[in-house]
């Protein structure tokens, strides 16, 4: 990474107002933020500051109201949804809070989804998907549906989901809020590893101080504004200490 | 792509997909079991105007209505033999004729009696009716003109004076107390679609019935002349040029009633086509009402899946798909439940109605073009009743499927 590539995400003034019948809701008022490839940020914030939306817009489900959104060098505040779909498909991958794996479909299946949509080859895709699910650790559960695995599993079958496509950016949303805290660890260490071996770039939502200690930037939001924006020295996670 | 995720989504719900296929697999199957029967019906009409024979008229002596007296067809006799030859000579549409004296009589074979229509005809009579022999020969010109005592038998009669196995042919039965010699035995005919029984009947020489059997005063009396048309559209242009020779004939002024009556057979038995046809369309539309149901049935059965599976198309959305994915995934759905729906439909269909036919009895006649059209039918079922759930799936917003509940 060199000091002159471009930032893989650039906001100026982002504003996305909800309106609802007579009230206006203002989740967003002028975000401006760049975040560079390779870095690892929390979003920090109570309910209601605006995180949630901030990561629906710069996943490319949401389109701001006003302001730009320049993701790997591209305007993408214009799009058409299909062309936010394929944008979503092959540069973003989104791990959530409720796992959202697709029920009574296998893990393999489930990993295999994005490359589904993304036009590969049927016999790639399987290849592919187990490579994925090889390097979450769970290659041997690959025929399990969702039911059969721990929440910690389903997550890494999620994250397994997220990263299939190889996207430059893993867009996490409170990911360890349904899990207990050696697992939540344990995940961790698994987006740091893969923040720091591949090189993607993790944005994470989280409101637990906790959580956002092992990023290497906090930023935190308020009322749909950024509050504060520190670069800090992420704690440690490793899967050992978790296990 | 979107056709193995939409066969997958299929199986993951096997019994859910089972049954909203029943109602198709019904639909289609009533749909073949109708046609066939409704075909099989109409078959078989058609099969009983061909064996009353091609073209058939009838003329009968006596005015279906006669000023102040009314006297049935038949009930006087003004038909003549004469008339009858006359009709073949001077009528252009007409082929063939044959005339017929026929009487109720008592026809006794050793210990065995029984009471038939005894039937005096012309030679020509046997290709007028498109009749021929099981067994034996049809008398000819020659015992005609001899008034030869030789007699055909129907099936039923043999029937009822012959036991099992014992050849009629060469045997002698007294009718009316005359005996004759059996040289053949006609071929089944089964019922007019009045319900008479054609085959309860002994055939011999005009000439024999008049001189010896049926004994009349006046020679020459007919009562009833067979007239074949040239051609099944030269039916109504026969009845009036027939219609018209006898009218001169007779002597009838203008105006004046008809001592005679042409009756085409082949009336009452295109009534029947048609009321069979009739039916067989009722029957039609209420299988395909079936069909609509179970149409309705899919629909029904994708909006309540569209609502459950919200979150599984946010996630589906997230991971890159496109509204055309969804709206294909849905679509797919939908017409394989109702094409799978329609194959097993028809074999069914098809296994049931040769049931119906083995079982029941029922002509029953399986058409392709019934088949073809069923499945089309039922694809083109699935298609528009699925494609309002498959929009709504694909026009849901991704973020509040992904956080549907």
């Amino acid at each position: 990474m060199t000091a002159v590539a471009e930032p893989l995400i650039e906001l100026r003034d982002v504003c996305r107002i909800y309106e609802l019948g007579e009230t206006r809701l203002a989740a967003l008022q002028g975000v401006t933020l760049e975040i560079e490839r390779g870095e690892f940020v929390a979003v920090m914030g109570a309910s209601g500051s605006g995180k949630s939306t901030l990561l629906y817009v710069l996943g490319c489900l949401d389109t701001p109201t006003s302001g730009s959104y320049r993701l790997a060098g591209r305007d993408v505040a214009g799009l058409s949804s299909d062309e936010r779909a394929a944008i979503r498909n092959r540069e973003i991958g989104f791990v959530f809070q409720s796992f959202n794996l697709v029920p009574r479909t296998s893990a393999l299946e489930n990993v295999e989804l994005p490359l589904v949509y993304g036009g590969v080859a049927p016999a790639e895709q399987r290849e592919r998907a187990r490579a994925a699910l090889r390097s979450v650790g769970l290659v041997d559960r690959d025929g399990s549906a969702p039911s059969q695995l721990s929440g910690g599993q389903q997550q890494r079958v999620a994250i397994a989901r997220a990263l299939v496509n190889r996207p430059a950016l893993l867009l996490a949303d409170e990911p360890t809020g349904n899990l207990d805290t050696r697992t939540s660890l344990e995940l961790l260490a698994l987006l740091q590893k893969l923040n720091r071996q591949q090189g993607i770039t993790v944005v994470l939502v989280t409101h637990e101080p906790d959580i956002a200690s092992y990023a290497g930037r906090v930023v935190t939001f308020r009322d749909g504004r950024t509050l504060s924006d520190l670069r800090q020295t992420p704690a440690v996670a490793r899967e050992e200490d978790a296990a | 792509m979107t056709a193995r995720t939409a066969l997958r989504a299929l199986r993951r719900n096997k019994l859910r997909s089972a049954l909203t296929m029943l109602g198709v697999v019904i639909g289609v199957g009533a749909v073949i079991v109708m046609v066939s029967i409704g075909q099989g019906a109409s078959e078989a009409v058609r099969a009983q105007i061909q064996s009353l024979g091609t073209n058939l008229l009838m003329v009968v002596p006596g005015a279906t209505t006669s000023a102040g007296v009314r006297s049935g067809a038949g009930g006087v006799s003004t038909l003549t033999r004469e008339d009858a030859k006359a009709i073949a000579v001077e009528c252009s549409a007409v082929s063939d004729v044959a005339w017929m004296k026929r009487q109720i009589g008592q026809v006794i074979q050793g210990e065995r009696n029984w009471s038939t229509s005894i039937q005096g005809v012309s030679p020509g009579y046997f290709s007028v009716r498109d009749w021929s022999v099981e067994a034996g020969a049809v008398f000819g010109p020659r015992d005609e003109e001899t008034a030869n005592r030789v007699a055909l038998l129907g099936k039923t009669v043999v029937d009822n004076l012959f036991g099992h196995g014992e050849d009629p042919i060469g045997a002698t039965i007294r009718i009316k107390d005359v005996p004759f010699r059996v040289i053949g035995v006609l071929q089944r005919k089964g019922q007019t679609t009045w319900g008479q029984d054609q085959d309860d009947t002994v055939v011999i020489p005009f000439s024999t019935a008049e001189r010896r059997v049926l004994g009349s005063q006046i020679l020459g009396m007919v009562d009833l002349v067979f007239v074949s048309a040239a051609r099944p559209e030269d039916v109504l242009v026969a009845v009036e040029q027939i219609g018209s020779l006898l009218r001169q004939r007779h002597r009838i002024a203008a105006g004046a009633d008809d001592d005679f009556t042409v009756r085409s057979l082949n009336e009452m038995a295109i009534a029947q086509e048609s009321a069979s046809r009739v039916m067989a369309m009722l029957l039609l539309c209420v299988a395909s009402i079936s069909l609509l149901v179970g149409g309705i049935g899919i629909m029904n059965i994708l909006l309540v899946s569209v609502t459950e599976r919200t979150r599984e198309i946010g996630i589906r959305m997230a991971v890159g798909a496109k509204r055309q994915h969804i709206l294909l995934q849905f679509l797919v759905e939908a017409v394989v439940l109702s094409g799978a729906g329609g194959v097993i439909g028809v074999v069914l269909g098809i296994a049931a109605a040769s049931a119906i036919s083995m079982l029941a009895g029922w002509p029953t006649l399986i058409s392709g073009v019934a088949v073809v059209g069923a499945l089309l039918f039922s694809a083109t079922v699935g298609i528009f009743f699925g494609f309002w759930p498959a929009r709504r799936a694909a026009g849901l917003d991704p973020i509040a499927a992904l956080r549907y509940e």
